[in-house]
């Protein structure tokens, strides 16, 4: 396989998934470190943004929090957000950024223990359900008797916490 | 008292014995509070706050028993330094002005970062690998905290932090790992592009574009959301592995193929440190590198391992200060650390090639 800008071998494959997009691109050594590309952190999130905001929304430019005063401009530059509320704000761009940034875009660590230790109970409920009918259709009773068994004690920790 | 902890020697029964290869073990945490905005974009009184209520926030939580808490305007220019050479606080929380502030436990073993990029950034370290007493030390001091205020958290997101590469777990997993085999084998630029894909980022001793003294790095996970931190500590776990194989074999392979090249620097490093009168502190990092190799090859006590990871934090400039007890030159430093070397290599064997010839 040939580099996409010279001749040479391509040795680094560049694949980016920018607004539910897959980019697909092959360089060489010396090209991919001219690019930048063979160090992801030097994929600036400002470099990114060039290319969202033109797919995203043409009105992301005026984008300002209202709570800090945040504005695209200094979110861009900077490539920090200012007070939670940002979060809401940028979202439409924060999302395909997120995307090329990280493994996934929706968290599955720890949940803390405050009001969102609900959210996560009721998820892990849901995907223990759908886990025990899968099994029961599957007509694997063994697995459906475990998932039964996790569920009730899930639920019964919920009681006694509570 | 914030100046003893840094001063003396850390709880010297409980420190695991220093193994080849990998140095220390960290996890930090990134948190924000609720209602308050990020300290980049907060004024100083909002930033006191916000101080005051985690200082609050910890009092009396497990894991951080015998703590102590300083704002960062209160200490002098050393002790930043010290802290920041001592891996505790980053080099941009030494620079701020107002309103920061750091928890420290008396083992040195957490380090609690207030007011930085994020309102609180936990971090706890351990010499040698063991992500598991890691994780859950700053789990629970975390946990702790959490009890008494609340967290910025989106259910999607997850922890909302300043930099959206840090949001998710906020968690920063990273180990200090000392590759002398790959960099005198011309390896480490190849191996950084192959980690980089894994996303996984690969860093000098201090951080963020310092470079890499004595053929130590830093290598981290670079994502945060999409992966729980047990997976994100599997994953990194997993290219370490790979990373200590191929250190070794490339370590193999010098002595097989420049064997002579090899026990000469390795040699001469031991000579120098027992008879430098200038030295700065690239350089004495450097043959400090090469007497921990030296010790992981048979070639030295193993007790020079552990000496060697102590060497490598107190060449640093503020640390030979501290020991000089008074601000020095720098070209008075360089006579200063020559003396400090010289006495801990003073009785320092010769290498031992009976096992390797």
């Amino acid at each position: 396989m040939k580099c996409h800008h010279c001749d040479k071998q391509a040795t680094v494959h560049l694949t980016q998934i920018l607004n539910g997009q897959m980019h697909k691109m092959d360089l060489c050594e010396s090209c991919a470190q001219a690019k930048g590309v063979t160090n992801p952190e030097n994929l600036s999130i400002s470099s990114l943004m060039d290319k969202v905001e033109l797919e995203v929304d043409p009105n992301a430019t005026s984008m300002v929090c209202e709570s800090c005063g945040t504005t695209h401009q200094e979110f861009k530059k900077g490539g920090r957000l200012g007070c939670e509320a940002c979060y809401h704000v940028f979202r439409p761009i924060l999302d395909p950024l997120l995307d090329g940034m990280h493994a996934g875009t929706k968290h599955l660590g720890k949940v803390p223990a405050g009001s969102e230790s609900r959210i996560h109970y009721e998820q892990s409920i849901d995907s223990l359900k759908k886990k025990l009918q899968d099994a029961v259709e599957k007509e694997d009773f063994e697995k459906a008797a475990e998932f039964r068994d996790q569920l009730k004690d899930l639920q019964n920790q919920a009681k006694t916490t509570v | 008292m914030f100046h003893k902890i840094l001063n003396k020697e850390p709880g010297v029964k409980k420190q695991p014995k220093a193994i080849p290869i990998t140095l220390s073990t960290r996890i930090r945490l990134a948190r924000n509070l609720r209602q308050f905005p990020f300290p980049g974009r907060a004024e100083v009184a909002q930033k006191r706050a916000v101080l005051s209520k985690c200082i609050d926030a910890m009092s009396g939580i497990k894991g951080l028993d015998n703590s102590v808490s300083v704002e960062v305007d209160d200490l002098s220019e050393l002790d930043r330094q010290i802290l920041v050479e001592q891996h505790l606080i980053s080099p941009e929380l030494s620079q701020v002005e107002e309103g920061s502030g750091i928890v420290l436990t008396q083992d040195r073993s957490c380090c609690i970062m207030i007011n930085e990029e994020d309102h609180l950034r936990i971090q706890v370290l351990r010499p040698g690998l063991d992500f598991s007493s890691v994780w859950k030390h700053a789990d629970e001091v975390d946990s702790g905290i959490e009890s008494a205020i609340s967290y910025a958290y989106d259910g999607e997101l997850g922890f909302l932090t300043a930099c959206p590469t840090n949001l998710g777990t906020g968690m920063r997993a990273s180990v200090m790992m000392h590759l002398p085999g790959l960099v005198m084998s011309k390896n480490m630029d190849k191996v950084i592009n192959a980690v980089n894909q894994l996303g996984i980022a690969v860093r000098g001793l201090f951080g963020e574009g310092s470079d890499a003294n004595g053929s130590i790095f830093q290598i981290s996970n670079q994502q945060t959301l999409g992966e729980s931190e047990s997976a994100i500590i599997d994953r990194l776990n997993s290219t370490l592995e790979s990373l200590v194989r191929q250190e070794n074999f490339a370590r193999e392979k010098l002595l097989q193929d420049d064997r002579s090249r090899l026990v000469d620097k390795m040699s001469r490093a031991i000579g120098s440190l027992k008879t430098c009168h200038l030295i700065q502190s690239a350089e004495a990092m450097d043959l400090i590198s090469l007497v921990r190799l030296a010790a992981d090859l048979g070639m030295m006590p193993d007790k020079f391992r552990g000496l060697a990871d102590r060497m490598f934090i107190e060449v640093q400039p503020g640390h030979v200060q501290l020991s000089a007890g008074k601000a020095v030159e720098p070209s008075q430093r360089d006579e200063l650390r020559a003396e400090l070397l010289r006495n801990h290599f003073l009785r320092a064997p010769l290498l031992d090639l009976s096992s390797h010839s």
